[in-house]
């Protein structure tokens, strides 16, 4: 085990309702999730010395400490790269929190990314910023490859060519997670499952990508608040331990569109699972269940095969007699996932990750030790170990 | 078909691309230390350090690595769906392109393609490309209507 593994814990999760209007500010989004967060685990913005957040957030730090009537912040942090972000926000909350730098890190994100700046259009915004990220994009946006869905879709193709899977292996994950929605009340789709037949009859966006293998658009925010474990345990909740927390980017990098390796896919999540296990001494045989990124249906088959959990190109057959819904092998995304529940950028899947530790959960798995979180697929990533 | 075409950002690294697009050439990034291709380009050699670099003109000539059909949500400057590839060149390199004048019941995984240029405007040409086993396609500069 790592010098880091345990000595953190997220204490406090919060969020706002998850909608496609918020009808109110981004700033104000987040500072009603932190000041939820604050609540639910009895400190207060007075205890919190410390913010970390996403690069692409548009609420600074410092604007949300001063909504919140923080005096002085000791550490603040963002990371890059969308939602690869997420985990890692936590990994720089635990860092501070473990080395003393900080005492109280909250962790937040924001946006209305359905009723204003919607990620899944094509962005004029990426093709011209002016950074290595837009000379980057000179390579495929003036191509017309400028969706999410159309850069994973590129991936998706190729894995159903290397190892035979198909639309209805994608299918699986939407069906598994729109069950899981169903029966949470925080989700956009609650009371809504869907089949693998409407999956397949859902229009196609991108081949092979149908509507039903991309993730809705969502306005919302969460917060978490990140202490030391001695401190944790003085806190109102049962703690989520942090047993791990890595970041990955992984050769020839580039940010959805890591297209010019020999086997494309998605080795950074690689990097991810190797260091989680290394940190936290683990390995997959020793987790119950996991909460993987799901912003498109693909990426979760190639997250299983990339953490451990099932040899490449045995994603397909792996999920195929509902291992990962709750009650098989393995659940995923019990919250309902970015896809049944709300996309907020995999902020939402670690407040999921702590409901399970806690035994909270919509859709409680037995008896969990360990589990697994994961960021943003098909960029620069990150992801946790959380344990009870 | 929504608003004008997408433009690439150009920097100095990569000038010498679509300097090459405009007169008809596909250009990929040579090592003049270590000779090493490379696409997309960037200022130095990642196999041996070089910062010292030229460029070859490509044959043209690739086969889809994989591909998507774009439907929805529109794309600027172009009439959907299109066929968008990933191409791995004959020199070694892979890179994205769209593919005109195919059907998306007709593209596949290994078809040989071969590419064409579509001039926009003075300041932009963008490679495309055509399935080269309808027959050998002269190397054009399309005009944009």
């Amino acid at each position: 085990m790592s010098g880091l593994s345990g000595k953190a814990a997220i204490v406090g999760i919060g969020a706002t309702e998850f909608s496609k209007e918020s009808g109110r500010s981004e700033l104000q989004l987040s500072v009603e999730a932190v000041q939820h967060a604050l609540a639910d685990c009895g400190l207060t913005a007075a205890d919190v010395d410390g913010l970390t957040t996403f690069t692409m957030d548009t609420s600074s730090e410092i604007a949300v400490a001063r909504e919140l009537g923080m005096k002085e912040m000791r550490f603040f942090s963002r990371i890059n790269y969308g939602g690869g972000a997420a985990c890692a926000t936590v990994q720089q909350a635990a860092m501070a929190v473990a080395t003393g730098v900080a005492d109280v890190v909250v962790c937040y994100r924001g946006f209305n990314e359905r009723s204003e700046s919607r990620f899944g259009q094509f962005s004029l915004a990426a093709a011209t910023q002016v950074n290595t990220n837009g000379l980057d994009n000179a390579w495929t946006y003036p191509m017309g490859l400028g969706t999410p869905a159309a850069t994973v879709a590129m991936q998706a193709r190729r894995y159903m060519h290397e190892y035979g899977a198909t639309s209805e292996d994608f299918g699986r994950v939407a069906v598994a997670d729109r069950r899981h929605a169903a029966n949470n009340p925080n989700a956009f789709f609650h009371g809504k499952p869907i089949t693998l037949e409407d999956h397949q009859a859902s229009r196609m966006i991108a081949d092979p990508l149908h509507l039903l293998d991309c993730c809705q658009e969502s306005d919302g925010a969460v917060a978490l608040v990140v202490v030391s474990a001695e401190r944790a345990r003085d806190l109102a909740q049962k703690p989520a331990y942090i047993a791990a927390a890595a970041q990955g980017s992984g050769a020839d990098q580039f940010v959805m569109t890591s297209y010019y390796r020999r086997d494309i896919g998605i080795s950074e999540m690689g990097v991810v699972g190797r260091e989680l296990w290394r940190q936290s001494g683990l390995g997959p045989q020793d987790i119950q269940m996991g909460i993987l990124y799901d912003h498109f249906t693909p990426y979760v088959l190639m997250q299983l095969e990339e953490l451990g959990f099932c040899g490449r190109g045995e994603a397909p057959g792996f999920i195929a007699d509902g291992a990962i819904e709750v009650g098989g092998r393995l659940p995923l995304n019990t919250h309902g996932g970015q896809l049944g529940e709300a996309y907020i950028h995999g902020m939402n899947g670690i407040a999921e990750g702590v409901r399970q530790i806690r035994g909270t959960s919509v859709n409680p798995v037995a008896d969990v030790a360990h589990l697994v979180v994961t960021a943003g697929t098909g960029v620069p990533t990150s992801g946790l170990v959380l344990s009870a | 078909m929504t608003s004008s075409v997408v433009r690439p950002m150009v920097g100095r690294d990569s000038a010498f691309f679509w300097e090459g697009t405009a007169v008809g050439e596909l250009r990929i990034q040579k090592c003049n230390k270590c000779g090493a291709l490379r696409f997309p380009p960037g200022p130095a050699c990642p196999e041996c350090g070089a910062l010292d670099r030229g460029h070859i003109v490509a044959s043209g000539r690739g086969t889809v690595f994989s591909y998507i059909v774009h439907r929805h949500p529109p794309v600027p400057g172009k009439d959907l769906p299109i066929v968008i590839a990933l191409i791995d060149l004959d020199e070694g390199v892979r890179m994205v392109g769209e593919v005109v004048d195919v059907a998306d019941t007709e593209i596949a995984i290994d078809l040989p393609l071969q590419v064409d240029f579509r001039r926009v405007d003075d300041d932009l040409t963008l490679p495309i490309w055509r399935l080269s086993s309808v027959g050998p396609v002269e190397t054009t500069i399309e005009e944009t209507p």
